[in-house]
């Protein structure tokens, strides 16, 4: 039918993964397309289970949640094997390096998102913005231009520079691979 | 009725569904006095009042008027203070209305330090429904639902306002009027949550079940068991088991609700 | 001009939508999945001079926007189940005294506690039931974020118009979903403020007196100078107690036949290929999403599948089924509870059609794939 993109990030409550989700989605619509973003919580401000979702598409969006993404990003081993199995069936995984990988029929890119803002941003909290990096460089779903925009508007004044380096630094991560 | 008065009445409402003997004309008297003594706009004046015998006061009282749910009163009250500061909010509440099932909204606004005078028609019991014991009921005494004499204890409310944070804390009597309709022009000038707790006579439950005897000598117990509170200062604990303490507990200078929600107004303006 | 397209919440759409309505009182308590209108209403209320207040519980509240509404400023609370529950003492004695009010309900899963994270749409029959005696209410129910501003402005409206509790009906999905929006210029809005009565003409004002015919009495507010009495008693055209029966029965007729005499004005709904439909689904807030959805994806295989999409509840748009063509076999009822409107739509089709529940209630939205599912199940065994 129309073209309709399923994303899941998923992880655990406290990384940031509802904001990537607002980023990602405003990013889509800064690309004139329309996009909805809803979650999941427990009861947990931090830790437990977390994901985002967000769905982009160039026509009006009716269902509004995700059922078989085409993108699924897992920041936690917990995540992973929760969410690996309702995958579209030409859908990729994005991993974190600190998870251990296992046989799924879906195409794996595995990349140390978490460590790379911890080493190379010096923070981990902006291993969110990294995964928007990797999300935007890997799968096209979103413009660079769109997405560098969207973060600016949402992220916290004085931490600017911080996020953009992270995005960057989470695109070099998806050059260097081929 | 002093002919001056009756504007302040909806004449046409009365006679009262109140007992004979029964305090609330006293009080709702005493309001009335203490409004016309302060020369208060009277369409700038809004009474509002829950449910009980007490709360029937207000639709004999000729200002905006607002006869709410059981115990709710203040939370009505704090919203048409907060929608309109210029109005002048008094709420009428019983023993039951206020400490009971109000409880929670009497402590609230006390805390707000919102500017509405309350004033509390205390019969020790709850009449509209036939005699049943009320927070303020004293221990041992009898009602309906205590058959074999009280064993909740009671509130003082004036303490509890006081603790909570209401910034004019006043009791009187039925008995005392003049002194409560000082009382009453204090709470009503007072910039700040007020409260004047008023010890009322209910011959018909409380008098009978109490075997306290008729209206008039319900009302010479107010005389005779009454102390003020400054005489209260010099009394043992013993000495004043059995008194009520009339007088004023609180007149402090508090930032009031209102007026500092207008300053959050200008700041939010300020800021955008 | 309309704002640029930007991703908003739902109830922050709420929101948006109230203070374009003319919002100037915001009473509540915090409540999962609602907290959020609270939130962004005590940051915007005072920037356009309005007043937010938190109340110590639901009641108080509730109590406390009655207040504000008739001392003259439009008012909102928002809460969800437990709330809403607490609330309905008061949304009664607003019913009664027809203070004009909005009362935002993000149903979350129930009863009791319940799923506080979760959607649901359980609370259908207490929104139109839920406190005591007989009375009129108006229900609405937003399917988009973008709806969510439209209906928030809607229930002002006919809240002020027919003077009467308006109550939103969202629910978890949509309250949370971030959704792209663009608001429409505020000027372009169709804003109804409650009627007043001509002082000039009216000697001596009666607060419940039918002076235009049409069941609604024009309004004072309090401190307008005309003073007079409000109770939750049984009241005559004065506004005090009275308990003679031709006086209670005028009261309850007239309460009820404001609403009902005016049904075509307030019933909303949208209708999807029907015209030809041998199945219709009938659906309202986020799972009409999965309907239509659904219905896209079995017309494209060549089914003849509708939809009814409501956008008004309460009262209940029976006009919709009276409607509906000849062609029409079955109905099928989505919604996230155990099964509520189906009985009303029962009723209104007055056994013309096969009609079956399609209930969700394990706190997730149901998907397409499920209506596909039961469509084709209803279709085969017709």
């Amino acid at each position: 039918m129309e073209e309709r993109i399923e994303i899941r990030l998923s992880g655990s409550g406290g990384q940031g993964l509802i904001l990537a989700g607002i980023i990602l989605a405003e990013a889509a619509i800064l690309d004139g397309k329309n996009a909805v973003q809803s979650q999941s919580y427990g009861p947990e401000a931090r830790g437990g289970a977390s994901r985002a979702e967000v769905v982009i598409s160039s026509r009006e969006i009716d269902y509004p949640k995700v059922t078989r993404p085409q993108i699924l990003l897992a920041l936690t081993d917990e995540a992973f094997h929760k969410f690996k199995d309702n995958m579209a069936e030409d859908g990729i995984i994005i991993l974190d390096s600190s998870i251990k990988k296992v046989d799924t029929s879906n195409k794996i890119i595995q990349l140390p998102i978490i460590e790379t803002a911890r080493k190379d941003i010096g923070k981990s909290m902006v291993a969110n913005i990294v995964a928007v990096g990797v999300i935007t460089e890997l799968t096209k779903v979103v413009s660079r231009q769109a997405a560098e925009k969207a973060i600016l508007n949402r992220v916290p004044k004085g931490t600017e520079d911080l996020n953009i380096r992270a995005f960057y630094a989470g695109c070099s991560l998806v050059e260097n691979l081929s | 009725m002093r002919k001056n008065l009756e504007k302040y009445y909806r004449i046409d409402k009365l006679p009262h569904i109140w007992c004979p003997g029964c305090g609330n004309g006293i009080i709702t008297g005493a309001l009335v006095r203490a409004i016309d003594n302060l020369k208060l706009d009277k369409d700038k004046i809004c009474i509002v009042s829950g449910i009980g015998c007490s709360s029937r006061a207000p639709g004999y009282l000729n200002f905006n008027t607002l006869h709410t749910t059981h115990g709710r009163a203040l939370a009505f009250a704090t919203g048409i203070k907060l929608a309109r500061p210029e109005l002048k909010v008094i709420v009428l509440t019983g023993d039951g209305d206020c400490a009971a099932i109000g409880g929670n909204h009497f402590i609230h606004a006390c805390r707000r330090n919102i500017d509405i005078t309350t004033i509390v028609f205390n019969n020790s019991i709850y009449g509209m429904t036939s005699g049943q014991y009320s927070p303020l009921t004293p221990v041992g005494a009898y009602a309906t639902t205590a058959p074999y004499g009280n064993i909740d204890r009671n509130f003082d409310l004036c303490k509890l306002a006081e603790a909570a944070g209401a910034t004019y804390v006043a009791r009187g009597t039925v008995y005392h009027v003049p002194q409560l309709i000082k009382y009453i022009e204090k709470a009503l000038l007072h910039k700040g949550f007020s409260v004047v707790e008023t010890i009322s006579t209910c011959p018909t439950y409380f008098g009978r079940k109490n075997k306290l005897g008729s209206p008039v000598k319900m009302m010479e117990m107010l005389r005779d068991n009454t102390v003020s509170a400054k005489a209260a200062e010099r009394m043992s604990k013993e000495e004043l088991a059995s008194k009520i303490v009339i007088g004023e507990f609180a007149e402090i200078n508090a930032p009031e609700y209102t007026e500092e929600y207008m300053k959050i107004i200008k700041r939010a303006q300020r800021e955008e | 001009m309309s704002s640029m397209p930007r991703l908003m919440q739902g109830n922050e759409a709420c929101v948006e939508g109230a203070i374009a309505a003319g919002m100037r009182f915001y009473a509540g308590y915090p409540i999962t999945p609602s907290t959020e209108i609270a939130e962004l209403a005590a940051e915007k209320l005072p920037k356009v001079g309005g007043k937010f207040i938190q109340m110590e519980d639901e009641i108080a509240s509730m109590g406390a926007v009655i207040g504000a509404s008739l001392a003259g400023l439009k008012a909102m609370t928002a809460t969800s189940g437990p709330g809403f529950s607490l609330k309905q003492e008061n949304i009664g004695f607003a019913c009664l005294t027809e203070v004009p009010c909005v009362i935002v309900n993000v149903q979350r899963g129930g009863p009791s506690t319940g799923q506080p994270t979760l959607p649901a749409q359980g609370d259908v029959m207490q929104a139109r039931w839920g406190t005591h005696g007989d009375h009129p209410i108006i229900v609405l129910s937003p399917s988009y974020v973008r709806e969510v501003f439209d209906l928030t402005v809607r229930a002002f409206n006919l809240s002020e118009k027919y003077r009467v509790p308006c109550i939103l009906l969202m629910d978890e999905v949509v309250g949370h979903l971030r959704e792209k929006v663009q608001l429409p210029d505020p000027s372009s809005l169709k804003i109804i403020n409650r009627k007043k009565p001509d002082l000039s003409k009216i000697s001596n004002y009666n607060p419940y007196q039918d002076y235009d015919g049409d069941g609604i009495p024009p309004m004072v507010n309090f401190g307008e100078g005309v003073p007079y009495h409000v109770t939750g008693l049984i009241h005559d055209i004065t506004g005090f107690p009275s308990t003679k029966p031709e006086v209670t029965e005028y009261l309850i007729t007239r309460l009820m036949r404001k609403i009902y005499n005016n049904i075509d004005d307030i019933v909303e709904y949208e209708k999807h290929f029907t015209e030809d439909a041998e199945t219709v689904i009938v659906s309202f807030g986020s799972p009409a999403r999965s309907a239509i959805r659904a219905v896209k994806i079995l017309r494209s295989e060549g089914e003849n599948v509708g939809l009814i999409r409501l956008k008004t509840i309460w009262p209940f748009p029976r006009k919709a089924f009276r409607e509906l063509p000849l062609t029409v076999k079955n109905i099928i009822v989505a919604e996230m509870n155990f099964g509520q409107l189906i009985e009303t739509v029962e009723a209104a089709c007055e056994g013309k059609f096969n009609i079956v529940g399609l209930n969700k209630y394990n706190g997730e939205l149901m998907s397409p794939d499920e209506v596909v599912a039961k469509v084709r199940e209803v279709s085969k065994n017709a």
